[in-house]
């Protein structure tokens, strides 16, 4: 496996025209994945992890100004005209999306959702795209696939249509596969025969997976890389097991601190209190400066702090330092 | 499907049963006596007595009414009051003229809605969409008879390209019908597709932001198979309604468009046999377009089940 990763993002910032002005929904934002690796993006709805990804791909609304560097698979996409940047995103990166209900089209058969990409991309013909879906729908574990690929997606339960999507993420063999809170439809053990799903084909196909989540107790799972978003900007990253045995940032230790745990039970979970920042005004200073329980620089408020090195490849955006003073 | 087809059958039948009861009863309701109004200045008691007996309308209601659908089952719904001919007859021969009418004006307000709704979506707040919402708000402001009398000064009087009124069946002289129905069908179409451009607009935006037509982005798929693969059969569900529901209520016939171009058609007889109190070819019509109008919907109904497949006709 080389060293050069599947898709880098650099400074990606993504403004949203709105009606009362312009919302800056990412900040500046660097990640990259590399190949067979996982990255999870963590934070709370409206951090900008969501966006991130689907400015970096060319899916941003149209209302969206982009601006940064984004490079899959050492091509600079946002030097590209739209026609070869969406036949690169199709050819090379899959989706999952949230809600498998929504996510397929009702009215067209699974088959020809799951491979119409591969008549796009492969140049395949219709025939040899069906082929090529009866093979998905049963790589992904769907019982007499041959049968089922006529079928609607109605006729399918939840878990099934997101073993769908997966196929049809996976069709045309893609380098990156993006899973954007895959499980947050479904019910629990659903969630993790999907994760499960999703880990095991990527160990046998080798794709690199940016997966976007809430959850951190899917991340300790998946992830070899994590990067925790707040308020559209990047507040700590680096090595899941550093990040999670050493955080950094108040923001990532509360998050750590409010997941439920085995035996807590009848125990309040710890939330943080206040809300996360309108992106209509962020802050001059750091963003969770209201809400953090630190506070523990006088420059908090009006600086914005640097991301800084406080490990191998593991950076923490905050004047402040768990060890440093405790 | 035909156990389908055959069930909404029978329940078309029951609901054409009662149409002719309502019918009948509200025409009880109407003022004034048909058979004076058919005798005119001729009135002599004997006369009139006569004609009452032969109309069956010295008799009590509900036999009147029993045996008007006794008849109607076998197809016959009595004589005209005025010109003492079948109703039957004279209904299907007005049929032709609304049905080449309104097949015309919905096929010119397809043609025009189709095009203008889908692209002012997809472009939506470009200027070809402002043009597109302003041809419908001046299609739905505009009175009909207005748009059909600009028609006639404009393409009958100053540039003499059309007749101004009349009709030619079709099988007579297929151009001569195309020349005369021209007019009065796109005075019709036009409003038709205004209301249509609307519809399919905002039923195509609404698909536009589905998940599954982000879905098919992600894909890489061309714009162009988006539209047609992914939006535009999802978008088209509900306005086969809205278009099913105009065509039925055209073959109902357009009354003002029909007296305003010397239109022989089911319109213009409806309005001829309320002026006359001409009750049986009243009731013929009403029950017609009522036939019409429960056909209109079957063949929706069946259409849905082939676009929609969560829908099954059963």
């Amino acid at each position: 496996m080389t060293d050069r990763p599947v898709l880098a993002v650099e400074e990606l910032t993504v403004t949203l025209g709105t009606r009362s002005g312009s919302a800056r929904a990412v900040a500046g934002v660097d990640w990259s994945v590399h190949p067979g690796r996982t990255l999870a993006l963590v934070g709370e709805s409206g951090s900008g992890k969501t966006m991130s990804v689907l400015a970096a791909t060319g899916l941003a609304p149209r209302t969206a100004r982009v601006t940064g560097r984004v490079r899959l698979l050492g091509e600079e996409l946002t030097a590209l005209d739209p026609r070869r940047r969406r036949q690169l995103r199709g050819r090379h990166v899959g989706f999952v999306f949230q809600d498998p209900m929504t996510s397929l089209n009702p009215v067209l058969t699974v088959g020809r959702q799951v491979t119409e990409a591969c008549e796009e991309h492969l140049g395949m013909s219709r025939r040899q795209a069906r082929d090529r879906a009866v093979e998905l729908l049963e790589l992904v574990g769907i019982p007499s696939a041959a049968r089922r690929v006529d079928d609607h997606p109605h006729q399918f339960s939840g878990g099934m249509r997101q073993r769908v999507v997966i196929a049809m993420a996976l069709a045309c063999d893609p380098a990156l596969l993006i899973a954007d809170e895959p499980t947050t439809a479904l019910d629990v053990t659903t969630q993790a025969q999907i994760v499960e799903l999703v880990a095991g084909l990527q160990r046998r196909l080798g794709t690199a997976v940016v997966w976007i989540t809430h959850d951190l107790g899917v991340v300790a799972g998946v992830a070899d890389t994590v990067a925790v978003m707040y308020g559209g900007r990047i507040v700590e990253q680096g090595p899941v097991d550093a990040v999670f045995a050493a955080p950094g940032h108040p923001y990532t230790r509360a998050l750590l601190a409010a997941r439920p745990r085995p035996g807590g039970a009848g125990d309040d979970l710890p939330a943080i209190p206040g809300a996360p920042p309108s992106p209509l005004e962020l802050p001059a200073g750091c963003a969770f400066w209201p809400r953090c329980p630190v506070r523990g620089d006088a420059r908090c408020e009006h600086e914005l702090p640097p991301l800084t090195p406080v490990g191998p490849d593991h950076r923490v955006r905050s004047f402040y330092r768990t060890g440093e003073d405790r | 499907m035909s156990r389908f087809v055959l069930r909404r059958l029978l329940q078309s039948a029951v609901v054409l049963l009662g149409v002719t009861l309502v019918v009948f009863l509200l025409l009880q309701l109407v003022p004034g006596d048909p058979v004076r109004v058919a005798l005119g200045t001729r009135f002599d008691p004997q006369t009139y007595e006569a004609l009452r007996t032969r109309a069956g309308l010295d008799r009590p209601l509900v036999a009147q009414y029993f045996s008007y659908v006794g008849r109607a089952v076998t197809g016959d719904l009595g004589v005209s009051f005025r010109s003492g001919q079948p109703v039957t007859r004279i209904v299907l021969e007005r049929l032709p003229a609304t049905l080449s009418l309104a097949l015309t004006a919905v096929l010119i307000a397809v043609l025009v809605a189709f095009p203008l709704g889908v692209l002012a979506a997809v472009r939506s707040g470009s200027a070809l969409d402002h043009a597109a919402r302003v041809f419908s708000q001046f299609g739905v402001s505009v009175p009909d008879f207005w748009m059909g009398i600009m028609g006639i000064l404009l393409f009958a009087g100053v540039l003499g390209w059309l007749p101004p009124s009349g009709y030619v069946p079709l099988t007579e002289d297929p151009a001569g019908w195309l020349a005369h129905v021209l007019l009065p069908a796109a005075t019709v179409g036009l409003v038709t597709a205004s209301i249509l451009t609307r519809f399919i607009r905002s039923s195509v935006l609404e698909v536009l932001s589905a998940d599954y037509v982000r879905t098919a982005e992600a894909k890489g798929l061309r714009t162009r198979v988006v539209v047609l693969r992914h939006v535009l059969r999802n978008a088209l569900i509900p306005v086969i309604t809205v278009v099913a529901v105009q065509l039925a209520s055209l073959l109902g016939g357009v009354i003002v468009v029909e007296v305003l171009f010397a239109w022989p058609g089911i319109g213009r007889l409806t309005y001829d046999a309320v002026q006359a109190r001409d009750y049986p070819v009243l009731q013929g019509a009403v029950l017609l377009v009522a036939a019409l109008f429960l056909l209109m919907n079957l063949l929706v109904d069946i259409l849905y089940a082939r676009l929609d497949p969560r829908i099954t006709a059963r």
